[in-house]
């Protein structure tokens, strides 16, 4: 990548406090995120996903019993290390977030158009009129066939992908450097899902923005990803470009995932599922995590394999063994 | 078993307005046929609110049709008495999607499983009851010794297991599953997949098969039904379905889904929303949104025809297929 790299996260960490042990959700990843980006974060539910969003964009900050530490640099700022004041300044200007189930993000009492209205102006200060027509704007920008009406309209009057338009475009108010998106499609049906792809591809294209895509699709990634990481319990156990990982993944857990997905066209060969499920937090094996369902498992995956810092690394201990590529 | 489906209706009343004085009518399921050899495999695709649910719930009877037939082996499933349906109901069994709201918590697996044994009798002693529970654990794969476990002690996956061994306790011949695979993970969803593929092999299931994912209805079934808007616009078999779809809406839905592959598609061709069930577009429902629309199509209704070959039947109901 020559683009400047826009959000740089460190050595993420995420624990929890239960029953007096601390329980380590996210452990020590690293994410770059240049502009025009888009990056994948892939992985099944339980593997810690959703809390690097979170995490990022600093909401578990209030969360008593959750532990965050690491950086997350964004233009030489560690937005780990702010107060709430400054990142409050931040987040939704610079770095916005959107989640996967639109009809609980959005306030049922509120029209859209208030909602929209009021994010403008709280975080540029304009005044109403200037607020309403941009907002009428962003709608129209997002697809949305008759703004004018959806901006007098609840959210429990919308369809999944209008409410999930409207989601994006109050992401997009501020005109944010990055976008973090949770899951965005996933509560859609087939054809909603490819046009809101084809909208994060555009604004892309138009905004220069730098995208952080969690999903557990993989589908989604080959469509429309850079790069990708793949977490499996909290850790990334493989980094690369699309077309590295997906086809030619050098982890066991990725490969498993692959050949565990249905594929159009591939019926007659039977599906391989990777043995037993994700274990719960807290309950994941020392060492490797992946090694009690991993195939491969030896002696050394009692201790943690490291992610290596080639363009296409994988954390398992069979790579050294030169049996990974 | 041999199950035929001929036109089933199946509608709602909405009552909107003040005081909810104006009743209007969901068609939610808006005159379907089809049959199904024994030991067939339907798949049933579309998008949510395409009437997949109601037609699978109104195919069991847990809601009543408002006119039609379904007839199981000759015997239609609308028209019999209470009795009558509980003893079909033996050979009747579905599957649920939700592996969490599905299984009554309070019940350990051990009763969940067995309950359809204990409600139809189908069981010598309590010493046969355990074995039938036991050995139905087994081949679902989960150990026997986790029958005294309650349900939320269980994985998602597991819990699924669990649904299944309900489901086939009692070696129905028709099972309805109804998206058993969409709250799961890849993985698992894999297991399960595989489970109810060999199951099925092995116990000569007929089985209709709800999903929306394209590509599991492919690896399971045996012919696939594309639903719009309570309506089946297109059912052949899986070879000429996924080989040539003919409907543009069968096209589109497949050219939707995002592939593995490394070509990028532009997702260009998909424009709009289902349209709201209460005011079902004239002619054909689906011309609002196709992209070969003709003036015939927003007038006249296509008829349900037969593009293929006598013995291997490909239906379609568009004017320009």
């Amino acid at each position: 990548m020559t683009k400047a790299s826009l959000l740089n996260v460190k050595n993420l960490n995420v624990s929890f406090m239960r029953d007096k042990a601390e329980v380590c959700a996210v452990d020590g990843i690293a994410i770059n995120i240049a502009s025009g980006q888009i990056v994948g974060l892939v992985g099944e539910s339980g593997c810690g996903k959703s809390l690097t969003g979170q995490a990022i964009m600093g909401l578990l900050r209030h969360k008593r019993a959750v532990r965050v530490s690491g950086e997350v640099d964004f233009q030489n700022k560690n937005l780990l290390g702010m107060s709430e004041k400054q990142l409050r300044s931040i987040r939704g200007n610079e770095v916005a977030m959107i989640f996967q189930e639109p009809l609980t993000s959005l306030n049922p009492v509120f029209t859209i158009g208030n909602q929209l209205v009021e994010a403008y102006r709280l975080h540029q200060r304009i005044p109403f009129e200037q607020a309403y027509t941009a907002s009428v704007e962003i709608l129209k920008s997002v697809n949305i066939p008759d703004p004018v009406r959806c901006m007098g309209e609840y959210p429990h009057q919308l369809s999944g992908g209008m409410r999930q338009r409207v989601m994006i475009a109050m992401a997009l108010t501020c005109d944010p450097k990055v976008l973090i998106a949770d899951e965005p499609t996933t509560a859609l049906d087939v054809t909603i899902q490819a046009q809101i792809l084809r909208l994060l591809l555009r604004l892309r294209e138009e905004r220069d923005m730098g995208i952080l895509l969690i999903t557990h699709d993989l589908g989604v990634v080959a469509q429309v990803c850079d790069v990708v990481n793949v977490m499996y319990g909290g850790h990334i156990v493989e980094k690369g470009t699309v077309e590295d990982v997906l086809f030619s993944p050098r982890h066991p857990y990725t490969k498993g995932l692959i050949r565990s997905m249905p594929k159009i066209g591939n019926r007659r060969d039977k599906l391989q599922p990777l043995k037993g499920h994700v274990p719960a937090l807290g309950q994941f094996p020392k060492g490797c995590r992946f090694r009690n369902r991993c195939e491969f498992a030896f002696e050394k995956c009692s201790q943690t394999p490291k992610l290596g810092a080639e363009a296409h690394p994988a954390a398992c201990w069979l790579i050294d063994k030169g049996l990974g590529a | 078993m041999k199950v035929s489906v001929e036109n089933l209706v199946k509608t709602y009343s909405i009552k909107e307005g003040f005081f909810g004085r104006d009743t209007k009518t969901v068609k939610a399921v808006n005159g379907v046929s089809f049959d199904l050899r024994p030991g067939e495999v339907l798949g049933v695709v579309g998008e949510s609110g395409c009437g997949k649910s109601t037609l699978a719930r109104t195919m069991l009877g847990l809601i009543p049709a408002d006119s039609g037939e379904v007839n199981y082996d000759g015997k239609n499933m609308v028209t019999l008495s209470q009795a009558e349906k509980k003893a079909l109901r033996k050979n009747v069994q579905v599957i649920f999607q939700d592996p969490f709201s599905s299984l009554n918590p309070r019940l350990r697996v051990f009763d969940i499983i067995a309950e359809p044994l204990v409600i139809h009798g189908a069981y010598k002693d309590r010493e046969d009851l355990e074995r039938q529970v036991h050995s139905m654990m087994e081949s679902v794969g989960l150990s026997p010794e986790q029958s005294q476990r309650y349900p939320h002690e269980f994985s998602g996956g597991q819990r699924q297991r669990i649904g299944i061994a309900r489901a086939l306790s009692l070696r129905p011949s028709f099972v309805v599953a109804d998206e058993p695979v969409s709250a799961l993970d890849v993985s698992v969803q894999s297991q399960i997949l595989n489970l109810l593929k060999d199951l099925q092999k092995d116990l000569g299931l007929t089985m209709v098969f709800i999903a929306h994912d394209l590509a599991v209805v492919e690896y399971i079934s045996d012919s696939v039904a594309v639903m719009y808007l309570g309506m089946i616009v297109e059912k052949a078999d899986v070879e000429s379905f996924f080989g040539r779809p003919r409907h543009p809406y069968s096209k589109l839905l497949l050219e939707a889904i995002p592939r593995m592959d490394r070509e990028r598609k532009n997702f260009a061709a998909i424009e709009g929303e289902i349209p709201n069930p209460i005011n079902i577009p004239s002619g054909c429902p689906f011309h609002t949104r196709c992209p070969i629309a003709t003036e015939v199509c927003s007038s006249t209704k296509p008829d349900w025809r037969n593009i293929g070959a006598k013995e291997n039947p490909h239906w379609v109901a568009c004017h320009h297929a």
